[in-house]
């Protein structure tokens, strides 16, 4: 049992001050310029909640909140079971374990303003491997919103998928020999084994998996900036565009960072359900 | 319930197996008789869980073959071998509840409803679970989870045996003394072939009729709890069981006596022995008696043990454990003898046996 | 688990697929920009060295590559160094609004970058550290800490407290017995920690880009300036810049890989 000591608030300090600095004093002034407005004379003034009132009327603002809750629909719906099917095929042992976690990882680890370069490259009609070889089909993501839409979820599914496969691998590895061996004395099917023994376990992982591409697929910017240049514009983007009008864009800042905190506090809330569900708490990412 | 047979039997988990050492299971010719209740008892990688995986089929032996009445089942799978077997620690299907764990493996070999319902309340009953039968598995403790693994075995009808793979090791001590004697009543009861793997001696001497006792990959001793006990046929077996274990000394031949020093213990025929073995003298402390008459000892040490003291002495530079009953005075020039009862000797650790009586 | 002897096309189906676009940027760093966008080649056919001798010999180029690595490097140190006590007091104590602190420092690691571009960049030309390598680092910190302190926290606790206490008893300090005995101990969380902040630092773009103009700029401000030029793109140059940036984190991979095989197979990560 944890001895209580409130002296440990000083090992906390550091990070403390560091993250108050990160977050809170820019949180504030995000705050502060929400609710005011710069006048001519370079003056502010209160607004009150005006800004949110325009933005929450704003199209604009609903247009990308639908482009980018689309985006994420169908990005969850891709690599969730492409990635758990993969970590099913997956090696277990030998020199295939390390060569694969290693080529799989890879994607994970390249900037993520050279991932759309590489996709605009790997894209464009007139210079790109798919771009070319796709151009007599009637592919041209430049000018074709749906194949916009198709080359960015086909980045996002190129992007991020080997993370919901290693954390199912991870997931999958640490189920003991003896749940298989049980199964093959009980005459267990393929897909029982699937569905009762591999499924379950993954539960907590996948929970998590599908928590951090649903957040991170909703504030991608990046990516999808430098294929398309802004166009379609997800929250981050359709962001950017407006920083210069400080009221309104502090305002969208405030609520866009609303929606991710109250998903975060339904992932906080499912962990830890969790973990007072089951008898052996496992460490995960 | 069916009779096993192991022949031949020797396995080695690497590829290129070069020496004995490479050998998990060096040489294993045995027999489990049907509706017997056994044993396999050893230290550590001494092979029996290997054993216990090759009856079962989860592990093929690089040389032998298995029989089950007589039928070789060497090439079949698990599947196939109907078997039951209960792991170290609890398998079950978490999201089902009791009753549909225990329906499961019927239901994967495609029993009738009907059927299968009735066999699942048979097995309830005979396991004391009826009272849970419809909870989700996923909250109970580990001795009921425990059960309703053995339970999933119980339920079909064609078992050839049931295996244990030492599975009391996450029950808590108290519940452990209750779940052995649940089942050597059910095999009481239903005369199961039952394999049980441990390396407890205390589960293994009250589970089972027949004990296996294992070392290195090799049998070195089948027998009743009171056979290992008193006839020892491995200096492993006198040393693992019971506690403490058995006394080892070095020895010499005299004819038809044991020397040890000054002392000689005669032998009832000379003992026929080949080449130039290592000779040991085994006698349990149980046999060990201090008193006025025998060969001078030093006592380092006396442990009280409750009803009975623990006796650590030295004799000739030998280690000595001997056991003396509560009551019992220990002079204060003492001298150790042998009961000729508890007296055996061994060669290359292995015990020479002596026809009818060992010492006279 | 019994897999067939065929399962392991998946895994390299989906590899191929992973390195095809890589593979193309690679050939295309290979290749002069008219062989770029004159015809479609599959392969280099002017095979040149031009792109990388460019980006090698010039300091623009190199000053951006040592910035993205010096603010990398930076942010890991302090990541971990403030997170460690943090880690040690939420492991071994109870302290009044525990529970709330880390789930609040939990949800720093989701906060969109959109939001905090703008007034970080406020924030820090005010103090003047604007355009500094420290301003990128410590803004970075806003998601590594909280990540850092949950995986140090997750290997922490499973270090049994009977060794503080023994060492205590022994007579250490605490920095003596912190640095000495603990950390050691769990070493490989450490490691963990550090690939995550290094990895997450390194790969992300806004907020570094956002806060450099030019003495701190990241590779990847100036692969847009190159990007936005007049006069055409020079996509072999940004090509070979983008082979670059893959390097140091295939380099990081290939080094632990063992280790997250083994993490994997211990059912941690």
């Amino acid at each position: 049992m944890k001895p209580v000591n409130q002296k440990a608030w000083f090992l906390v300090l550091p990070v403390l001050v560091l993250v108050a600095i990160s977050a809170v004093i820019p949180l504030m002034m995000v705050v502060n310029f929400s609710v005011q407005e710069k006048a001519s004379n370079g003056q502010f003034f209160w607004m009150g909640t005006k800004w949110y009132e325009t933005v929450l009327h704003d199209e604009k603002f609903w247009g990308a909140l639908f482009r980018s809750l689309s985006f994420s629909a169908i990005i969850l719906a891709i690599q969730i079971p492409l990635g758990i099917f993969i970590a099913l095929n997956m090696p277990r042992k030998g020199w295939g374990v390390p060569a694969t976690l290693v080529l799989m990882a890879l994607p994970l680890l390249i900037p993520w303003y050279v991932v759309g370069m590489i996709w605009q490259m790997f894209g464009r009609v007139d210079i790109g491997l798919m771009g070319v070889m796709l151009k007599d089909l009637g592919y041209n993501y430049v000018g074709d919103p749906v194949d916009a839409w198709g080359t960015l979820i086909l980045m996002d599914v190129w992007h991020w998928t080997s993370l919901v496969a290693l954390l199912a691998y991870a997931g999958l590895v640490s189920i003991p020999d003896a749940y298989y061996q049980a199964a093959r004395i009980d005459g267990a099917s393929k897909w029982a084994v699937f569905r009762y023994i591999q499924l379950p376990k993954l539960g907590r992982v996948l929970t998590i998996a599908v928590l951090l591409r649903f957040m991170d697929s909703l504030m991608i910017f990046a990516e999808p900036f430098r294929v398309t240049g802004g166009d379609p514009a997800f929250l981050s983007i359709e962001l950017e565009q407006k920083s210069e009008e400080l009221g309104w864009a502090s305002a969208m800042s405030i609520i866009f960072f609303l929606i991710i905190l109250a998903i975060s506090w339904v992932f906080y809330a499912v962990m830890t359900r969790e973990d007072s569900d089951s008898a052996k708490p496992e460490a995960a990412p | 319930m069916a009779r096993i047979d192991l022949d031949k039997i020797r396995h080695a988990y690497g590829a290129d197996p070069k020496s004995e050492a490479d050998f998990a299971l060096r040489l294993v010719n045995q027999a489990f008789d049907d509706g017997g209740a056994y044993a396999l008892l050893g230290p550590s990688g001494c092979g029996k869980t290997s054993l216990l995986n090759i009856i079962s089929g989860l592990v093929t032996p690089t040389h032998g073959r298995v029989r089950f009445n007589g039928d070789d089942v060497t090439g079949l799978p698990t599947e196939k071998r109907n078997i039951a077997q209960v792991f170290q620690f609890p398998v079950i299907y978490d999201s089902m509840t009791v009753r549909e764990n225990l329906a499961f493996p019927l239901r994967n070999r495609g029993v009738r409803s009907a059927e299968a319902n009735r066999r699942v309340s048979e097995v309830l009953d005979m396991i004391g679970l009826s009272g849970i039968a419809d909870r989700k598995a996923r909250g109970l403790t580990a001795d009921v989870k425990q059960k309703v693994s053995l339970g999933r075995g119980l339920v079909r009808s064609d078992v050839n045996a049931i295996l244990f793979d030492e599975p009391l090791t996450v029950i808590d001590p108290l519940m452990k003394w209750q779940l052995r004697a649940q089942l050597r009543e059910l095999h009481k009861r239903f005369g199961y072939t039952m394999i049980y793997v441990t390396h407890d001696q205390t589960e293994a001497l009250t589970f089972a009729n027949q004990v296996v006792v294992m070392y290195e990959g090799e049998i070195v001793q089948i027998g009743t709890p009171e056979e290992l006990f008193e006839r020892p046929s491995h200096t492993f077996v006198g040393y693992f069981i019971g506690s403490p274990g058995m006394n080892v000394i070095p020895t010499t031949l005299d004819g038809a006596s044991m020397r040890l020093g000054d002392y000689s213990a005669p032998l009832s025929t000379v003992p026929r022995l080949r080449g130039k073995p290592k000779l040991e003298m085994g006698v349990r402390p149980e046999y060990v008696r201090i008193g006025a008459e025998g060969i001078p000892a030093a006592i380092t040490r006396v442990e009280d043990a409750g009803r009975f003291r623990i006796v650590r002495a030295a004799v000739q530079g030998h280690a000595i454990t001997a056991i003396v009953s509560e009551g019992d005075e220990i002079p204060a020039d003492p001298h150790i003898a042998f009961d000729p009862k508890g007296l055996h000797l061994y060669a290359d650790s292995w015990r020479v046996d002596l026809g009818a009586g060992d010492a006279s | 688990m019994k897999q067939g002897r065929f399962t392991w096309i998946v895994p390299a189906i989906y590899i191929l697929f992973l390195l095809t676009p890589i593979y193309w940027l690679i050939s295309m760093s290979f290749k002069t920009n008219t062989e770029i966008t004159g015809g479609f080649t599959l392969f280099p056919e002017a095979f040149t060295l031009d792109n990388y001798a460019k980006v090698f010999g010039d300091p623009k180029w190199r000053g951006v590559f040592f910035n993205s690595i010096f603010y990398v490097l930076m942010n890991t140190v302090i990541s971990i160094a403030v997170a460690l006590p943090a880690a040690y007091a939420f492991s071994r104590y109870k302290f009044f609004g525990d529970k709330h602190l880390f789930f609040w420092l939990l949800t720093n690691r989701m906060a969109p970058a959109a939001v905090f571009a703008l007034p970080f960049f406020q924030l820090y030309y005010k103090v003047g550290l604007f355009d500094t390598h420290i301003a990128v680092a410590l803004a970075h910190c806003l998601f590594n800490v909280p990540l850092a302190v949950w995986i140090l926290e997750g290997f922490m606790s499973g270090v049994p407290r009977e060794i503080d206490e023994t060492a205590y008893v022994d007579g250490h300090s605490f920095p003596s017995f912190f640095t000495r005995i603990f950390m050691p101990l769990i070493a490989s969380g450490i490691g963990v920690a550090a690939f995550f902040c290094f990895m997450f630092s390194w790969v992300e773009y806004l907020i570094a880009d956002t806060l450099t103009r030019s003495a701190a700029t990241p590779i990847t401000s100036k692969m847009r300036a190159v990007f936005e030029q007049q006069g055409g793109t020079d996509w072999g140059v940004l090509a070979a810049a983008g082979t670059l940036t893959i390097i140091p984190g295939a380099i990081v991979i290939w080094f632990v890989r063992n280790y997250i095989a083994k993490g994997f197979a211990l059912g941690r990560v």
